[in-house]
């Protein structure tokens, strides 16, 4: 019984890891139809403030991993998004690698491509027993820190103004400009909110493995990614949801399958998500007014 | 033409050319609309209709001319900013925000606008369109589609606009709703919003217009009151897209 809440707690932990890197892209290709591989890489610098300022208070350092990361992407969306925004998506799509691509080895150039240990939160990693189950705290706060990001960002979207200009946006981008919302200031605000994500998935994660290293965005980008495919492209909730489904099923099958198997899980998951697009092609939460766009 | 007046025209476009690639959608249109009007483009599909609203509205860049709102060049401004300088517009489609609620969208119409009435004209919205108001707080996907063009009328007038300009607004509507939107754009002129409309449906603009221009394979043919038009022994012709000088007829497919 406790090894199978052990077991859940992991999975919905990984899965609103994936769930928050997944909004962070579904949130940038909502508004400008632009799939951000370089998000990862907004995660990495994030995580390199962590290690850069390890051992400052801690608030501190989580304030210099959201700043990191909230320059960076700002920077990003200026030097290079802006100036091609009318460009149609494959060209968008090839841009965003080739600005992942840059800062990687850019890092690489400066830091070397060896992972190095941080021994950040420790504190989170001592057990801690709910309902006859021992559970690492850090799980805990990982479940309750994108909880919380979620029903934020839904009141965001819901309740203010931005917001409301933000999901007119993903809608009909040109509809909305004709009514005289600001492309710059819609596109920067999410450029914004996907960085704070991107802080927080860094903390969490950085605190789970220990380590940093220039790669360290690309792996959760990518299967982030395949989240927000099989939840729906453009569509923010189906992002949340295929990126939590997709998270969750790698640490499920870890658990379920025979352990000859086990190291194939990324094919068990990946067959999951060919069967999900072959049914449901649109996604499980399809996205309004996609369509017309593309 | 109107004559060159006492009054400088709201909207001025002068000698228009929109291409997309090589194709030329409209040329050498000059078009003006003087405060009040309530002026009408009737003509085929595929006439230039919708290009030459785009392009008044900032969404296509014109290759040549002018287009200016009261004496302001609008070439410049910039998509987002030509709600700012007094017009609005209801697209072909409506393009309302299907996911977003009535009253979002709504909302989102009052964009530019800062000032505490806002609230107030939805209100009277919804006291014109009841049926609206009591679906204020759905999504607008799921409205019919007259209710559909009433909130993108009610959407573009929530900016307070000089010149409300619309395209198709009876397509895809039944008889009974086309008359329920034009009976709407009476009221609206009676609030001295200038308006340009653009139809396929000729006869149900030429009952609201003030005057009228017949626009065929990118160009104006024929312009007048709607009484001289429809007594005009080229209107036909010219809007059918027969050359009005009688030589190359060209031919043209599609319903109005």
């Amino acid at each position: 019984m406790d090894r199978i809440i052990q077991t859940l707690v992991d999975a919905i932990s990984v899965g609103g890891l994936y769930a928050l890197t997944a909004l962070g892209i579904g949130l940038i290709f909502g508004v400008m139809r632009l799939i951000n591989f370089a998000h990862g890489e907004l995660i990495m610098i994030a995580g390199y403030a962590i290690l850069l300022m390890f051992g400052l208070p801690l608030w501190l350092v989580v304030a210099g991993a959201l700043a990191a990361a909230l320059v960076l992407a700002l920077a990003i969306e200026r030097a290079a998004f802006r100036p091609i925004r009318e460009a149609d998506p494959p060209t968008l799509l090839i841009s965003s690698f080739a600005v992942s691509f840059f800062l990687q080895k850019t890092m690489i150039l400066f830091v070397g491509s060896r992972p190095k240990g941080v021994d950040f939160l420790a504190v989170l990693a001592r057990q801690v027993e709910i309902a006859g189950a021992r559970l690492q705290l850090l799980q805990i706060v990982t479940i309750v820190v994108s909880a919380v990001l979620l029903v934020g960002l839904t009141w965001f979207l819901k309740a203010t103004r931005l917001g409301l200009e933000m999901r007119a946006a993903a809608e009909n981008f040109s509809m909305a400009q004709v009514l005289g919302v600001r492309a710059n200031r819609v596109i920067a605000t999410a450029f914004a909110i996907s960085a704070v994500l991107a802080a927080v998935v860094a903390c969490l994660f950085v605190a789970q493995t220990g380590l940093v290293q220039p790669r360290m965005g690309l792996q959760l980008v990518v299967i982030a990614f395949v989240g927000t495919v099989i939840g729906g492209l453009g569509s923010l909730p189906g992002a949340a949801l295929g990126g939590f489904l997709v998270g969750a099923a790698t640490i499920l099958l870890q658990a379920l399958l025979p352990p000859d198997l086990r190291v194939f899980r990324e094919a068990f998951v990946f067959v999951a998500v060919a069967l999900v697009l072959l049914f449901r092609p649109q996604g499980i939460i399809p996205a309004h007014g996609l369509k017309e766009r593309i | 033409m109107t004559g060159t007046g006492e009054m400088a025209p709201l909207l001025d476009v002068r000698g228009l050319d929109v291409r997309y690639g090589a194709i030329t959608a409209i040329h050498g249109v000059d078009l003006h609309i003087h405060a009040g009007e309530i002026v009408a483009i009737v003509g085929p599909n595929g006439a230039g209709k919708t290009s030459l609203l785009s392009a008044i509205a900032g969404l296509v860049k014109p290759v040549a001319g002018t287009i200016s709102l009261a004496g302001k060049s609008l070439a410049e401004v910039g998509l987002e900013n030509v709600v700012r300088h007094g017009v609005a517009m209801v697209p072909e489609g409506r393009n309302i925000f299907a996911s977003l609620t009535v009253l979002e969208n709504l909302q989102l119409g009052a964009t530019i606008r800062r000032d505490d009435a806002v609230a107030g004209d939805m209100e009277g919205f919804f006291s014109t369109f009841p049926v609206l108001g009591e679906r204020r707080n759905q999504p607008a996907g799921l409205l019919s589609g007259g209710e559909q063009q009433m909130l993108a009328i009610a959407r573009a007038l929530l900016s307070r606009p000089r010149l409300l300009m619309l395209d198709e607004p009876s397509l895809g509507l039944a008889p009974r709703i086309v008359e329920q939107v034009y009976e709407e754009l009476e009221r609206i002129r009676k609030d001295g919003i200038t308006i340009l409309v653009v139809e396929q449906n000729a006869s149900r603009a030429f009952g609201l217009a003030d005057r009228a221009y017949i626009m065929s394979h990118g160009a104006f043919t024929l312009s007048g009151t709607p009484e001289a038009l429809r007594a005009h022994e080229d209107f036909d012709a010219a809007y059918f897209g027969v050359s009005v000088t009688g030589d190359s007829p060209k031919s043209w497919s599609g319903g109005a």
